[in-house]
């Protein structure tokens, strides 16, 4: 009935049995205890469990834990190297670009998706980046303008 | 340096946890040997439960137990309304936390399960038989009201939860004598809140002891603390509620819900740590919804524009059961707003409390004040149309004239300062309006519908004398409270009874100490949220944190500064009224040198080797802030449209937000506020409502169907201020957190209505979605 899995997240090795039904994120918050990655819905619209999977921005509400037997994730908790604030988050911390932090780590790890695909967006350019992600307490705007910062500082222009 | 801190807008304290994952929400908690509940909801409006079947259940893998409302009633008390408005002949149907005989909303709570896991709890509700006799549905709350609707409550004839009235001048005489009236219905939609953490409660009952702990999505932990001490019936002292990291409430996270209860309940029944974690579909069904009011509204005005007289009926749909504080929304917060920023001598008002078949509706960001400035200004608006003149023109003529220390209003309270021209200035210069309006002219000529809508407010926060809460009727204080802790090396720890949650008060309530006694602001660390730790509070909500709260942080500062000096003056062994102040050091005036900083006294008071006669030893103060009266921040926001004829699209372009919160403490975390609020009354007028069909069901019931605002919809936003304190605060502050909402609801709708003015259309309900802008535009061009 449970199904053996093994990933690496943040760098570490994980494993486990889980029922097939499990949901990523659910294993990534249940099982390996990294609860920075939240779950804000129930029908993959809000983008609060956005993570890195095998280098990829994805919605790990919309995955299952064993499809992701064998990746490499990386969430919030494993964004910077514990020394030195990955620049997003350096930019949202500069720009005010939280308010209650729910959203906010799927909100960088999308960030971080976007300035991969295109390291020097406009502003438009990022709020349509971001629109799969659901904020419901900065309007946004400093949130665009927190990734504007951090793309100039991670070489984008 | 550190002088300056006060009023500057310094990164956020909180934010090195939660950019990190660090912080912790309750559905982050995990305790040892913790189960999982989940609960069956009614699918029906509205039925009799004929039986529940909870026998398939038993046996089911990782199931613990299964409860009914057989099980709780009689254990539970019935959950509690807390704002009795009086004169209103309130009735106070039950609210069982489990429905035993009937269920009167989609999610109304009738069965339990608790399991190991929250997948196996799920999988069990399947195998509960309930059998319903479904009854007649009622949700439109002015339908509800009538002879005949549906009775949601056999107790409630026609569903009339209450009858507030509210009159000031006469209303009668000013609309017989009036040269011009202007009237509408206005609709304002129900709105799910949306804060991005889902509701979620975690029991820990130890029955050796008698104690509950209860980590729980609060906005105000110690109302939840009373409000379970009265449900559950442990008693007040051995119950401790903590709200740990919050993921934003709007208001939403106010009301004591029978989730909490019920999770409560399954703690005790099985001794072990309990969970319950909503959907954000159940969310969607049962976590309390904002405004539902349908608005009969007419204004009364001389042929020059002056308003002479304002009258509404309201009914406010109250959903299926009263909230925490429900009824205080649409009467104390919507009516006695009325006047708005104008000098209308005639108010008058009637506000049906009315029961229907949703989710129960309660305070909403803005709570009652967005609705009575929609009313206001859509009037306003009409009224300029109707006399044919510039709607900013009918504003000036009737705004209240600055004042600095009170001015009292037909509706019965006293604003507390104001100065409705400058902020009104201030927008109209930023966005240029005479361009603005230019270009909208240019643009008819090439057949575009541009739209320039403005939004004036005045609204009430701060909340509030404890005094007028009783009158009033709310069931408990507004003061606030503070622990001001210094420690032997000068650190300092301030504990309060506010619990915010997004707010950024651990950033200004530092900055407040910072600016009081001239300590560093990472010095301070300020702790919330924990009924066990923190001094007694009512909670974040009403824009009311930094007002009262941050007063109370101010007030025990400056108790500490005063025995700073008298300490210092004993060991600098001078007269203390020989001993000044500034930038963190105590010193006998002329001598500078001769000093004791705050930490020397921090050191000194802490270790009490050399007190002065009668001196207590530490350095700590708390106050208990108690207002005197509400502060009445206000403002001017502007919107720029563009509607599309061809298909109804409304397009927001431009966005210019004026507000005088009085003196601010931290500019960006207002600036912030400001934004979301903005956003957040901006969805309401273009995309967001809830929807019930016919039979009570939510066709809005996940974040497919509810349209929130997203990046790409938005334009950026202007945001400018001006600063008049509130004279009766220790800090001049006023409060920022809702004003974005109250406003620009209206800005945004009166703008869209600009836009469509030569096209025939005067009035569309809210939101303004393309179809609705589409067949209006189409009904009015074929001549209907
Ligand atoms: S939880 Fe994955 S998108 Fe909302
Ligand atoms: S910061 Fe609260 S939802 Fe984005």
């Amino acid at each position: 009935m449970k199904v053996p899995v093994e990933m690496t997240i943040n760098g570490r090795s994980y494993c486990g049995e889980v029922e097939p039904r499990q949901l990523l994120v659910h294993f990534i918050r249940e099982e390996a205890g990294l609860t920075g990655t939240k779950v804000g819905c129930d029908t993959s619209q809000c983008g609060s469990c956005t993570v890195r999977l095998d280098g990829i921005g994805v919605k790990s509400c919309t995955a299952l834990t064993v499809q992701a037997d064998g990746s490499s994730i990386t969430t919030i908790e494993g964004l910077s190297d514990g020394v030195e604030l990955h620049p997003l988050q350096e930019a949202f911390w500069n720009k005010h670009g939280l308010q209650c932090g729910f959203c906010t780590p799927g909100m960088i790890l999308a960030a971080a998706e976007l300035l991969r695909t295109n390291p020097s967006p406009t502003r438009d350019e990022i709020r349509h980046g971001l629109e799969g992600n659901i904020c419901r307490c900065t309007g946004y705007q400093n949130i665009v303008l927190a990734v504007e910062e951090a793309a100039g500082k991670m070489g984008g222009s | 340096m550190t002088m300056r801190v006060f009023g500057s807008g310094i990164r956020r304290r909180e934010d090195p946890r939660l950019i990190t994952g660090r912080a912790s929400y309750t559905d982050d908690i995990k305790l040892q040997g913790m189960a999982h509940a989940a609960i069956l909801r009614s699918p029906y409006a509205h039925a009799r439960i004929r039986s529940v079947d909870t026998s398939g259940v038993e046996g089911q893998p990782g199931v613990l137990a299964v409860f009914t409302g057989e099980d709780t009633d009689g254990v539970l008390n019935g959950i509690p309304c807390a704002w009795l408005i009086p004169e209103s002949d309130l009735k106070t149907p039950d609210h069982p936390a489990i429905a035993k005989d009937r269920v009167r909303y989609v999610g109304d709570a009738v069965a339990v399960v608790v399991a190991e896991s929250r997948y196996e709890a799920e999988d069990a509700l399947e195998r509960i038989e309930v059998d319903y006799e479904p009854l007649e549905v009622v949700v439109s709350p002015r339908e509800a009201a009538q002879d005949g609707a549906p009775q949601i409550h056999d107790d409630v004839p026609n569903n009339v939860a209450f009858t507030w009235a509210l009159a000031g001048g006469d209303t009668d005489e000013a609309f017989s004598n009036a040269d011009v009236t202007v009237g509408d219905t206005i609709m304002l939609q129900r709105l799910i809140a949306n804060a991005m953490e889902p509701r979620s409660a975690i029991a820990q009952w130890v029955g050796p002891t008698g104690d509950l702990t209860l980590w729980s999505t609060s906005q105000n932990p110690h109302i939840a603390r009373f409000l379970t001490s009265v449900v559950t019936g442990v008693p007040e002292h051995k119950v401790r509620v903590i709200a740990p990291e919050v993921g934003g409430g709007f208001g939403s996270k106010i009301p004591y819900y029978p989730d909490e209860a019920v999770t409560a309940f399954c703690s005790m029944k099985l001794g072990i740590p309990v969970k319950w974690t909503e959907t954000r579909s159940e969310d969607y069904q049962i976590t309390t919804q904002g405004r539902d009011h349908v608005e009969e509204v007419e204004m009364a005005a001389t042929s020059d524009g002056k308003i002479t007289g304002l009258r509404t009926t309201v009914y406010a749909g109250l959903g299926a059961y009263l909230s925490t504080a429900s009824p205080g929304i649409p009467t104390i917060l919507h009516g006695l707003m009325y006047s708005g920023p104008y000098d209308i001598p005639n108010i008058s008002g009637t506000i049906y409390g009315v029961f229907n078949n949703g989710a129960p509706v309660d305070a909403y960001r803005g709570a009652g004040r967005p609705e009575a400035t929609m009313l206001i200004e859509r009037l306003v608006d009409l009224l300029a149309a109707k006399l044919d003149v510039d709607p900013v023109e009918v504003r000036r003529k009737n705004f209240i004239p600055a004042f600095e220390d009170g001015h009292d209003v037909a509706t019965g309270i006293t604003y507390d300062s104001g100065d409705y021209n400058a902020t009104l200035d201030i927008c109209l210069d930023a966005a240029d309006y005479a361009s603005l309006r230019a270009r909208q002219a240019d643009a008819r000529k090439e057949g575009r519908h541009v739209g320039i809508g403005v939004g004036t407010y005045v609204e009430i926060c701060g909340l509030g004398p404890s005094q007028v809460a009783g009158a009033v009727g709310f069931q408990g204080g507004l003061w606030e409270s503070a622990i001001v802790r210094f420690h032997p090396t000068g650190k300092v720890n301030v504990m309060v009874g506010s619990s915010p949650h997004g707010q950024g008060e651990e950033t200004t309530f530092a900055q407040i100490v910072a600016g009081e006694v001239g300590v560093d602001v990472d010095d301070v660390e300020v702790i919330h949220g924990d009924t066990d730790i923190t001094p007694m509070g009512w909670g974040t909500y009403g824009s009311r944190t930094t007002a009262v709260s941050g007063a109370a942080v101010a007030v025990a500062t400056r108790k500490i500064k005063e025995k700073s000096k008298a300490l210092a003056a004993h060991l600098l062994e001078a007269a203390a009224e020989d001993i000044e102040y500034e930038g963190g050091r105590f010193f006998v005036r002329g001598s500078p040198d001769q000093h004791k900083t705050i930490q020397d006294i921090a050191l000194m008071a802490n270790v009490a080797w050399d007190m002065p006669e009668g001196m207590e030893p530490g350095l700590e103060a708390s106050a208990f802030y108690d207002p005197p009266n509400f502060t009445y921040p206000f403002g001017a926001h502007l919107a720029v449209v563009e509607v599309d004829a061809q298909t109804g699209h409304v397009e927001l372009q431009q966005y210019y937000a004026v507000d005088d919160c009085g003196v601010q403490i931290n500019p960006m975390i207002v600036e912030g506020q400001v934004h979301g609020g903005v956003v957040q009354g901006a969805g309401p007028a273009l995309w967001e409502g809830a929807v019930y069909d016919d039979d009570g069901q939510l066709l809005t019931g996940s974040m497919l169907d509810y349209a929130l605002p997203r990046a790409d919809l938005l334009p950026e936003i202007e945001v400018l201020s001006n600063t008049t304190p509130s004279p009766h605060h220790p800090l001049g502050v006023k409060g920022i957190g809702e004003a974005g909402t109250i406003a620009s609801t209206a800005a945004v709708y009166n703008a869209v209505m600009d836009a469509l003015r030569p096209l025939g259309v005067s009035g569309v309900d809210m939101p303004l979605t393309p179809e609705k802008v589409w067949r209006a535009i189409n009904q009015s061009q074929n001549g209907g």
